[in-house]
């Protein structure tokens, strides 16, 4: 084996990223918190009310960057998934594992936000259009994968099936993307494109920045630390695990 | 201040979506840090009872 490819196995090996992940987590926590604490000063007090839906468009400063981070992690998640399936690398899988949760969350709380937006501007909570629907499969999907990851006995297994629903399920996501061009729904159509200038005021798009920036440092933390637990889980015998535990908790 | 909260006549709306999320993510968190805490527990109990059964 070549020298470059011994590195790159040195990070893939659980100690190491145990402690490395340990020493990255307090520096994207305290970025949560920064961009958290300007993002909701800036959307809930600095920016000023829309014209037409007056205050209830906050919501969009939650419900934006919730969605987006909803169908990132899914992306993400299927990735390390397949990483994980194809080149038999457990770190990949444990790091899928992680993500899950934290989509699912995210998928949840996308959802909710829009109800309660929904019900202030369309009249209702709830409608079964394409946005909204292939949303709450994105939810199911997350759903799937953990029960599926849980119900395996066999740690081989379980990463087998759960990676397999994983990639079936990454093709739900341009649908989740297209939705609002595809079929005639209720839902707006994106604010914020690649390739065009913003419909919106420039602080409202700087705030919607900011709180995506935040949910993705979040993201990052959470589920490094969430890696690091289940690493614990799977390696509790292992010889580096004990080491660490007899220099104190880290 | 009340003006603020009143969030122009929206407040169940607003408020029930940033308190929700602001809930929900400490949930997670505090859940982790559970998960975390009572595993490095059992992760020492065997430690010690490992030791234990080398002494006798």
């Amino acid at each position: 084996m070549s020298e470059r490819g011994i590195q790159w196995f040195r990070f893939t090996a659980p100690a190491n990223f145990y402690d490395l992940a340990g020493r990255l987590i307090p520096w994207f926590a305290a970025l949560t918190i920064a961009l958290f604490a300007v993002g909701l000063y800036l959307g809930l007090v600095v920016a000023p009310s829309d014209y037409q839906q007056g205050d209830s468009y906050r919501i969009i400063y939650i419900h934006v960057p919730t969605a987006w981070m909803g169908m990132f992690l899914y992306v993400l998640m299927a990735a390390y998934a397949a990483i994980g399936l194809i080149w038999r690398i457990k770190m990949a899988d444990v790091m899928a594992k992680a993500i899950a949760p934290t989509g699912a969350l995210f998928t949840f709380l996308a959802l909710w936000t829009g109800a309660l937006w929904g019900r202030p501007t369309w009249g209702v909570y709830w409608v079964w259009d394409a946005r909204l629907t292939s949303m709450l499969i994105l939810l199911f999907l997350y759903l799937g994968y953990m029960a599926l990851h849980a119900a395996i006995d066999d740690r081989q297994r379980a990463s087998n099936a759960s990676a397999v629903l994983a990639m079936v399920g990454v093709v739900n996501v341009p649908i989740i993307y297209f939705s609002v061009q595809w079929w005639n729904t209720l839902h707006q159509g994106a604010s914020i494109t690649v390739t065009e200038a913003p419909t919106m005021a420039t602080i409202m798009f700087v705030t919607l920045l900011i709180m995506v920036l935040a949910a993705w440092m979040y993201s990052v933390a959470v589920v490094l630390a969430r890696a690091r637990v289940e690493l614990l889980e799977r390696e509790r015998n292992a010889r580096w695990v004990q080491e660490r535990l007899e220099g104190g908790t880290k | 201040m009340m003006e603020f909260l009143a969030m122009g006549g929206y407040a169940p709306y607003v408020w029930g979506s940033y308190l929700i999320m602001a809930g929900l993510l400490v949930v997670e968190m505090l859940q982790l840090r559970y998960r975390r805490r009572s595993l490095l527990a059992w992760i020492r109990r065997m430690a010690r009872l490992r030791a234990q059964e080398e002494k006798q």
